[in-house]
């Protein structure tokens, strides 16, 4: 089995690239997008398994991303990882079909897990 | 409590503005005062003013009544005392010029004029002819007096005088009150002779006796040395001195005033009869005439007496109740003004909060991410994985970076308003949960924690979530003041069928008093350099608050710190909540 691919999606490059490097470390196959217009660019020509998007982000927002992906492709898993979002947000979109929800700062151990079971 | 502090307004208590917490502008002591004052002022002292107008007037205008009446009374009296004498001496004079000493002196003739005379006039007793030198020459009367010698005697000097003389009363012969009268008749040559008869009193006491006078009043003659020539009712028989002196004269009737040694006032209208020594006196008791100005005087005085006292009840009552509306009002203002003022400042405090915790969690999570890929790369490179300081390094930038996380999460929380989900619990299970986060610190301090929950205590509906953490921050704290070696004991009781008291006290450190005013304030802090944010205890009041609840707290320094929270069975909205002082 190929190893789950994954879509990070943050505005904050200093903070996405890193954690493509450590999820990549642990032999996940991680790709990044800086944006939600980037993000759906992507996802058109490789759809991934697992998708990991920020929430506020300049142009399109996560939740918009997450609307329009998990309409095209309702098989990728989505986990929201935010620095702005309180649990009225968590509920938002745990209701439009997100698979997880964590906090930056976000403990990469737990995050994998999560990772490892959606794909 | 007695009657009297059931009665007493709230206000009065009050010791006017300068509270600390709730700010009054008022001084209602002071307002309650002033506004009584004013009013009584208003109408009172009108209503005073006018009955003591009215009061005067009236008393005046009866005195004057009074005194006028006498004065009438006095004036008609006077002339007929004054027309019957001089009726009897134009008689005489009639006599006299009619008949001439020649006829006089013949006895027949002055025996039918005395009969004449008693048939018309009534009350002549005797009457004479009495020559220049004193005699009297004839005489016609129940006397016999003829021959009799005059001329030595001060009326028949008088008689020459004047040519017309009225006696004063004397006691007769026959010891009856009786006067007389005298006329001259010239003759030529500077000879004449004297008329004279002698008139007994009855018809004149029977002009006075049958004046009708009210006021105890009394009508009689007195001459000019106080004697009394009529009989009087109260002021002494005839010929005895009266109790009143002679008034000055005057050839008008007049009224006076006159006060006994025994201070009984008198009213006295007097009138100086004509050509005689007589003075008419009608006395009159002034307090007797004065009897039904003394009713309406004390009805008058009665309804004012009652007035002022029925205004002072409706005044002081109206007042009393309306500035105790007032100032519970403005309490109630008060306390308003302070939950928005707090839930103003809470809500600054929650957005400033969460600007900041959001703003600093991109940084910190670059930062986690970053000493993360360090560490990532220690483990799956080996090549440093063995260098304890290296590792230990990244550990401990990371464990700060959870740390912070730990605190903008706080304060995340903090500005957070979740929506409400109210689950029932025991409360005995929360508070056992809480301790559970605690216990290892506990014992590792050796603090002694004692639970006491009644058994069949009943279940309450609440926020699960909001419970803990009010209970968390609470223990917290007692944690935080015990330091090492304490006890910690949380109490739970039911208060009514609506409350739940939850006591939770510590033998800390404890709360200075000035100190205790603030400690729900947010950013008060005692912890700060022990990671405290100074809102633990503002959310606490706030989750409290929220819940319909109310926290206290009691605190002795050195001895511990007791945190009290009201909580409802069932949650209640804002509106319905009890106020903490309900409690």
């Amino acid at each position: 089995m190929d190893a789950t691919t994954v879509l990070l999606v943050d505005d904050e490059k200093e903070f996405v690239d890193t954690l493509a490097e450590r999820i990549g470390i642990r032999s996940l196959c991680p790709q990044v997008a800086y944006s939600g217009e980037q993000a759906l660019e992507m996802i058109s020509d490789t759809v991934p398994d697992v998708m990991v998007l920020d929430l506020k982000m300049p142009g399109m927002g996560g939740a918009d991303v997450l609307a329009r992906v998990k309409a095209a492709y309702p098989d990728v898993s989505i986990i929201i990882l935010t620095g702005h979002g309180d649990k009225k947000d968590q509920v938002l979109v745990e209701g439009m079909g997100a698979s997880g929800y964590f906090q930056k700062p976000v403990d990469i151990d737990l995050l994998v897990a999560k990772i490892r079971v959606l794909g | 409590m007695s009657v009297v502090d059931k009665l007493k307004p709230a206000f009065l208590e009050h010791p006017g503005t300068g509270e600390v917490r709730y700010k009054h502008t008022f001084n209602y002591r002071k307002i309650w005062q002033m506004v009584i004052l004013l009013t009584a002022a208003v109408t009172l002292i009108p209503l005073i003013i006018i009955t003591s107008i009215d009061y005067n007037v009236t008393q005046q205008s009866i005195e004057s009544e009074i005194s006028l009446r006498a004065r009438r009374t006095a004036s008609n009296t006077k002339r007929a005392i004054s027309f019957f004498v001089s009726e009897r001496r134009a008689a005489l004079d009639f006599i006299v010029h009619d008949n001439g000493l020649k006829a006089l002196t013949g006895n027949e003739r002055l025996s039918t004029i005395l009969k004449n005379l008693q048939a018309g006039f009534g009350g002549f007793v005797d009457i004479g002819v009495i020559n220049d030198r004193g005699i009297q020459t004839a005489y016609s009367g129940t006397y016999n007096l003829g021959g009799q010698d005059y001329s030595d005697q001060a009326w028949f000097t008088k008689v020459v005088e004047r040519g017309v003389y009225i006696s004063e009363v004397f006691l007769g012969f026959r010891n009856k009150p009786h006067l007389v009268i005298a006329v001259k008749s010239r003759l030529d040559q500077g000879a004449f002779y004297v008329l004279r008869a002698t008139i007994d009193t009855d018809q004149f006491n029977e002009i006075l006796s049958s004046l009708e006078l009210n006021g105890k009043g009394d009508a009689f003659l007195i001459n000019r040395n106080r004697v009394i020539q009529t009989p009087s009712r109260h002021h002494g028989d005839v010929l005895s001195t009266v109790d009143i002196p002679v008034p000055e004269y005057s050839d008008r009737t007049r009224v006076k005033e006159y006060q006994s040694p025994d201070y009984e006032q008198f009213v006295v209208g007097y009138a100086y009869i004509p050509d005689t020594d007589f003075i008419l006196m009608i006395v009159k008791q002034k307090a007797a005439l004065m009897k039904s100005w003394y009713a309406t005087r004390s009805n008058l005085i009665g309804f004012l007496l009652l007035s002022i006292t029925v205004i002072l009840g409706v005044i002081v009552f109206v007042t009393t109740y309306l500035v105790n509306q007032m100032y519970f009002s403005d309490r109630k203002r008060a306390k308003a003004m302070h939950r928005i003022e707090y839930d103003n400042k809470l809500a600054t405090v929650g957005r400033l909060a969460a600007g900041v915790a959001h703003e600093i969690n991109n940084p910190l999570a670059i930062i986690n991410e970053k000493a993360g890929l360090i560490k990532d790369i220690f483990v799956f490179r080996e090549k440093y994985s063995a260098d304890d300081k290296l590792m230990g390094l990244v550990d401990s930038v990371i464990s700060s970076v959870a740390r912070c996380g730990t605190i903008t999460k706080r304060l995340l929380n903090f500005a957070r308003h979740m929506d409400e989900s109210f689950q029932t619990v025991e409360i005995g299970t929360v508070i056992r949960e809480v301790l559970g986060f605690l216990g290892k610190e506990a014992e590792y301090r050796s603090i002694d924690i004692s639970v006491d929950v009644p058994e069949t205590f009943p279940t309450i509906e609440c926020d699960r979530g909001k419970l803990q953490q009010v209970l968390l921050n609470i223990v917290n704290n007692a944690f935080f003041a015990i330091e090492s070696e304490g006890a910690l004991s949380i109490q739970v009781k039911q208060r009514d069928d609506k409350y739940l008291t939850v006591t939770i006290s510590d033998t800390g450190c404890g709360i200075p008093e000035k100190e205790l005013e603030l400690i729900f304030e947010p950013f008060f802090t005692k912890k700060s350099d022990h990671g405290g944010t100074g809102l633990g205890l503002s959310i606490t009041y706030q989750l409290v608050e929220e819940a319909g609840g109310c926290i206290k707290v009691q605190s002795e320094v050195g001895v511990g710190t007791s945190f009290i929270v009201n909580l409802p069975f069932k949650p209640k909205k804002r509106k319905e909540a009890k106020t903490c002082e309900s409690f």
